[in-house]
């Protein structure tokens, strides 16, 4: 066994357990990283998401199965490993009292870095992040997002060899959201290895190269996004909302029976998967229904969960 | 390691300076006036009715203690909010343990921090005493050390304390029946012989009788009340548990 | 008392952040019940280090021509600093605090209820509380011959006024407080006040010039009025005692009434 550092798969994980007590968070899954990589994890909360991202970040001790880090052992190499990883949290924890430049300043201080070293990354860093306006200023005052483009400037301050992002984006509002997946996607597009996780399946779309689709600790399915919409869903999505009537609308899906590849009744509204969207909802005129409105749309990866696990994304 | 590199356990003692460069305003009348304020009040007002215990002047007496319960003071308030405050609300501890830094540096540096918090209040509060004429002997040279010895014989123990509890209204309990209790009736203000017998061990557990006795036969240049390899002991002791309790306790908190 | 006051204010950028973010515990729970109770285990445990442990040192101790002993000379300042302490605080830690986090106040001035009566309402409170701790402390000095079962329930009603004058005022300053760091400029007085107001040692020692400035100060006035009742000698100089004390319940409760007035019904 003599394979290079660099042919290595960054992230090796067979059969891995974690197990709190009586509960199962993570149920036996497989991985393989690659360096240069976009991978996500995406599943509702509760998935094992969090739990498998700490297992990989080497704080959290695998309960079973075989899990190699950059091709070390996470508890008997956690140090190591942790010096070469970038980790941006769920949970916010920048030292609410120190300015924005210390922040990044004193977690170099961490990784060994000298003095000088921590300061030009630091600076380099906030440039990046767009925050070199507010380097000397505190960080209460900073927005949410800013907090976050924070966190990820810290977690690039060691120029880690593999980045760990847990649900990034989440309680950003939209522009923020945006404004860090196109930060992010500079990360990616510079070599960067990302894993993350995500309950959103337009950040998956948008950042991940492949991803993994994780429900009850288990992962359900495999692929690049575009793949799994291939695999799990077809090509457009017919939603359909009909005003009360026909035993509401399991009754509706009834009729729809055999209009597109596949008919699926929510509370609020009918999906039609099909891969022609016009021509199912011409079909769906023919049999005399008249829904209060049709949206045709490209399949996402919402589609894909649906179809895997019955239940939707974000309740 | 390239140069200016530097140990975790250093890195973490930077980030409490780092902090305490900001936040230092506020400590200067409770590590700096207060001790001598409060010997003022007890060492010169009430010791003009005292006259001469064991064959020195009452402030003369009660400035070891003083100067030992300061540092005790300083070391169990500045490990109970601020520890749990870095598990519960800033999460530096979490932010730590992300990097290479582990428990035993995150303790390390936070203990090395205290160290020189005290030695600041130690070496001004000797350097006004001196005035006083409140020091005997040049014994009192070893006092500075006495005081990190029980910096961390009483700071480690109440470290693994907050790092062990979920809610900040047990340092009120701590402070109550712990912290008080020990300051008043460890030997700082009168000798514990005066005590009744029942009660006098409990003087005796508490890591400040011991650093009081170390502190008291230095100033005045005398043999304190058990061997210095003794009371050096037991200090080393609390130290030694407390640090392998809050290790511990870091490790429990930060898994999972 | 003085050593949490001590220990908590080390470092208050810290201490603040747990104190806003941990907002909904401080008056709830059994915790809140513990410290409350526990709260009054402080004057006792300095009555008895300083009263009676350094007492002993001292023996006996002769003020204003009347012999006794130091513990019965340190224990009604204590009780004194104990009454003090219990309503400042009730009526400026937590009182300010729900004035800036909780919006209590602003919820009950929309009702047709008075500010004035909003303060009223708090410092009842803090009496009770106040008045328990004392209570108690009495009987504590009862039972060690610290002064009679008759003097102490003379002096009862006077322990209330001391808490009514400093609840008064300690609900003035709190209206005028701009944020926590306040607080380290009020506890450093009241520590100042706790070390010097005659509590461990008669003031006539201090030079003339120090001497009248504590006159001036509360805790003075609080000290004196109770160690007369609590130890039998009494005086003229009891009345200017009690009447220092009225006047800062009256006008600590008339400022604070205007400010919440000025604060709240902008």
């Amino acid at each position: 066994m003599s394979r290079r550092v660099a042919d290595q798969p960054l992230i090796f994980a067979r059969g891995l357990v974690k197990r709190f007590g009586d509960f199962t968070a993570v149920d036996g899954i497989d991985l393989e990283v690659a360096p240069g990589e976009a991978f996500g994890f995406l599943g509702p909360n509760g998935a094992g998401k969090s739990s498998t991202m700490r297992m990989i970040g080497c704080v959290s001790a695998p309960t079973s199965g075989e899990l190699r880090i950059l091709g070390m052992d996470p508890v008997r190499d956690g140090a190591t490993i942790r010096g070469r990883l970038g980790v941006c949290p769920q949970l916010d924890n920048l030292d609410p009292d120190l300015t924005v430049r210390e922040n990044l300043t004193t977690y170099a201080r961490y990784f060994g870095l000298s003095r000088a070293e921590g300061r030009r990354r630091a600076d380099e860093l906030l440039e990046f992040v767009q925050l070199s306006d507010r380097a000397n200023g505190k960080v209460e005052p900073l927005s949410g997002g800013m907090k976050r483009r924070l966190t990820i400037a810290r977690a690039m301050v060691n120029e880690p060899d593999l980045v760990l992002l847990d649900e990034p984006t989440t309680g950003l509002d939209p522009q923020a959201r945006h404004l860090l997946w196109e930060r992010l996607f500079r990360l990616k597009q510079r070599g960067t290895t990302l894993v993350l996780t995500t309950h959103y399946m337009d950040e998956a779309e948008q950042l991940c190269d492949r991803l993994v689709v994780m429900d009850g600790g288990k992962i359900v399915a495999e692929g690049s996004p575009r793949s799994l919409i291939q695999s799990y869903s077809t090509a457009e999505v017919v939603e359909l909302r009909f005003p009360d009537g026909l035993d509401g609308n399991a009754g509706y899906a009834a009729k729809l029976d055999g209009v597109g590849e596949r008919v699926d009744p929510l509370p609020d509204r009918v999906l039609v998967y099909a891969d022609d969207g016009d021509s199912a909802v011409a079909e769906v005129h023919r049999r005399g229904l008249t829904p209060a409105s049709v949206l045709v749309r490209r399949s996402t990866l919402e589609d894909v969960f649906l179809h895997l696990t019955g239940r939707t994304l974000v309740d | 390691m390239t140069a200016g590199a530097v140990h975790p356990t250093v890195a973490v003692l930077e980030r409490h300076l780092t902090l305490y460069r900001r936040l230092w305003q506020a400590s200067v009348f409770s590590s700096f006036v207060l001790p001598v304020l409060f010997l003022i009040s007890i060492g010169i007002g009430v010791g003009r009715y005292v006259g001469s215990i064991q064959d020195v002047d009452y402030l003369s007496w009660i400035v070891p203690g003083v100067l030992a319960s300061t540092a005790f003071q300083i070391a169990i308030a500045e490990s109970t909010f601020s520890v749990l405050g870095d598990f519960k609300w800033v999460r530096g501890y979490h932010a730590m343990r992300a990097t290479p830094v582990r428990p035993a540096d995150m303790i390390g540096g936070h203990l090395l921090y205290l160290v020189f918090r005290v030695e600041g209040a130690v070496l001004a509060f000797l350097l006004v005493v001196v005035f006083f004429g409140g020091l005997h002997s040049p014994w009192a040279l070893v006092t500075p050390l006495v005081c990190a010895l029980l910096t961390v014989a009483a700071a480690a123990p109440v470290t693994a304390f907050a790092a062990s509890i979920d809610h900040d209204s047990y340092f009120a309990l701590l402070f109550r029946f712990v912290v008080i209790p020990s300051t008043l009736f460890a030997g700082v203000f009168f000798p514990v012989e005066q005590l009744p017998a029942v009660v006098r061990p409990v003087a005796y557990v508490s890591p400040l009788w011991h650093a009081v006795e170390l502190c008291r036969a230095a100033t005045l240049g005398r043999a304190p009340a058990w061997p210095v390899a003794a009371h050096a002991g037991y200090l080393l002791a609390c130290s030694a548990v407390g640090v392998f309790l809050a290790v511990r306790a870091f490790h429990r908190r930060l898994e999972d | 008392m003085m050593t949490t006051l001590v220990a908590s204010r080390v470092s208050p950028g810290r201490v603040s952040a747990v104190i806003s973010r941990n907002v909904g515990a401080l008056r709830s729970g059994p915790s809140y019940w513990i410290v409350l109770v526990s709260g009054f285990f402080e004057p006792l445990l300095y009555l008895l280090s300083i009263g009676v442990g350094v007492g002993a040192l001292v023996g006996d101790l002769t003020v204003g021509g009347r012999t006794m002993s130091y513990a019965a000379f340190v224990a009604p300042a204590m009780l004194a600093v104990s009454a003090m302490s219990g309503a400042l605080a009730e009526t400026t830690f937590n009182f300010f605090f729900k004035l800036k986090y909780m919006k209590t106040f602003e919820a009950v001035l929309a009702t047709p209820v008075r500010p004035i009566e909003v303060a009223m309402g708090e410092l009842t409170w803090a009496m009770v509380r106040g008045s328990v701790y004392t209570g108690i402390f009495l009987g504590v000095m009862v039972a060690l011959g610290l002064t009679t079962p008759g003097w102490a329930l003379a002096a009862f009603p006077a322990t209330a006024l001391v808490g009514l004058a400093f609840g008064a005022v300690g609900m003035w300053i709190s209206t005028l407080m701009r944020g926590w760091q306040d607080f380290d400029l009020m506890s450093t007085g009241q520590f100042a006040l706790f070390l010097f107001s005659g509590t461990f040692s008669p003031v006539q020692n201090y030079p003339l010039g120090v001497e009248i400035l504590i006159q001036l100060t509360p805790l003075y006035h609080a000290v004196e009025l109770v160690r007369g009742l609590c130890t039998g000698v009494l005086g003229v100089g009891l009345a200017g005692h009690a009447a220092y004390l009225a006047v800062m319940a009256v006008g600590g409760l008339w400022l604070a009434a205007r400010r919440m007035e000025k604060r709240l019904c902008v």
